[in-house]
């Protein structure tokens, strides 16, 4: 396989990760570095820079997207970027002294955990009661709702920042948005309505991924190669799937993804502890 | 209240189309070098199973340029990178401008330790 026929097939398989990331929501990131190190065999560490570049490509462009509906909140967005900045620094600290294989078995645990929080059904809950800090950050918002705006109060700050923190140090570590975590420590511990937390967590992942992007760049884990086809494909799948999210019926196609993650996460944790990533 | 969600919004809206359009930008860049990496060393063998870090002309800021302006394939994918990564850099920068201009003075504070740390990635160059 030369050059171009590699590039071809990394791609195509991009293309796909990102389109079907967008329609189901999961987003592109997490599949992409198990596909580059399971089936093209790249070193887990190239493909963990391809992967933060994908990442930062799909969340601007989605962003703004988002943002014209008024559901994100930037104080809420802003405030928790100091926590997963700097735990995106503290991941790629991690990062270059762990094994690859050590990696591999982390990078299992998280896909497992993703795939679970995706297949449960969120509700949001009552309102609460504002707590002295929301209120002193001015974290409290509204939203667009069926009846006029509707508000809401921010609590369990302190929680929501220290599972930011650990969001951010799982970006940086293994190259992936940690949309996942960014919303169960926004909509579980602090309270904020689902809407609000899928959105500004979208917005919040590209400033994670840049904090460790940069980092990797000068470190040599981006090697340009292999991050063209894997940047350019997940942007065009991401954009793709968001067009045809409104028409599509995704809940079936949900489950499959989900499936895929979990024999991807599995796959991940044998090949780390029997130390062949 | 109202006042300030309605500047809020039209800080989003803008924040957005800067996004948008720094992440096309950065795509044609990186298509850009895309296709002289591919006319020169398509036939090449690719190979990423071993890792070794990249070279020093593909990792320091100042070599990327010189490389881009000389026409090499790697290093021009590699600038539409460094936009791309710069590109939410930029709309800190900017959040960081609108709370200053809406008085909001700890949200200015919280926005530059943010921009802080994205600057520090960027052009710290140890490794």
């Amino acid at each position: 396989m030369n050059v171009l026929e590699f590039s071809a097939l990394i791609g195509l398989g991009s293309l796909l990760a990102g389109f079907l990331g967008a329609l189901t929501g999961l987003g592109g990131g997490v599949v992409v570095v198990p596909m580059l190190a399971l089936l093209f065999h790249v070193d887990i560490r190239y493909a963990i820079g391809a992967s933060l570049v994908s990442v930062i490509a799909t969340s601007s462009g989605a962003a703004a997207a988002y943002v014209r509906e008024g559901y994100s909140n930037i104080r809420i967005g802003m405030f928790l970027e100091t926590a997963t900045t700097a735990g995106a620094l503290a991941g790629v600290g991690i990062a270059l002294y762990v094994s690859s294989n050590a990696i591999a078995i982390v990078f299992g645990a998280v896909l497992l955990c993703s795939a679970y929080l995706s297949s449960r059904h969120w509700v949001d809950g009552a309102h609460v009661p504002s707590s002295k800090l929301a209120e002193r950050l001015r974290l409290n918002g509204a939203y667009p709702g069926p009846n006029g705006k509707e508000s809401y109060n921010v609590t369990g700050v302190p929680a929501g920042y220290g599972l930011m923190f650990v969001a951010g140090a799982l970006s940086g570590l293994l190259g992936i948005g940690s949309g996942a975590v960014k919303v169960l420590a926004m909509d579980r511990a602090m309270k904020i309505p689902f809407k609000v937390s899928t959105t500004t967590s979208n917005f919040m992942i590209g400033v994670t991924a840049a904090a460790s992007a940069g980092l990797y760049l000068h470190r040599g884990y981006i090697a340009p190669g292999l991050a063209m086809p894997v940047m350019l494909g997940v942007l065009a799948g991401s954009l793709l799937g968001a067009r045809v999210l409104v028409r599509a019926r995704v809940k079936v196609l949900r489950y499959l993804f989900a499936a895929v993650i979990v024999v991807l996460g599995f796959e991940m944790i044998y090949k780390g502890i029997a130390g062949r990533i | 209240m109202s006042a300030q969600d309605w500047n809020d919004q039209r800080i989003e809206v803008i924040i957005g189309a800067l996004l948008r359009t720094g992440v096309l930008l950065a795509a044609t860049v990186v298509l850009l070098g895309a296709i002289v990496y591919l006319v020169r060393h398509g036939g090449e063998i690719p190979n990423y199973a071993v890792f070794h870090r990249e070279p020093d002309n593909l990792t320091s800021t100042t070599a990327i340029l010189h490389g881009a302006l000389g026409m090499s394939g790697r290093a021009i994918i590699q600038l539409g990178l460094l936009l791309l990564i710069a590109t939410p850099v930029a709309r800190v920068l900017f959040s960081a401008i609108a709370f200053a201009l809406e008085r909001d003075y700890l949200y200015v504070l919280i926005t530059l330790i943010v921009l802080g740390i994205l600057l520090y990635s960027l052009f710290e160059s140890s490794g």
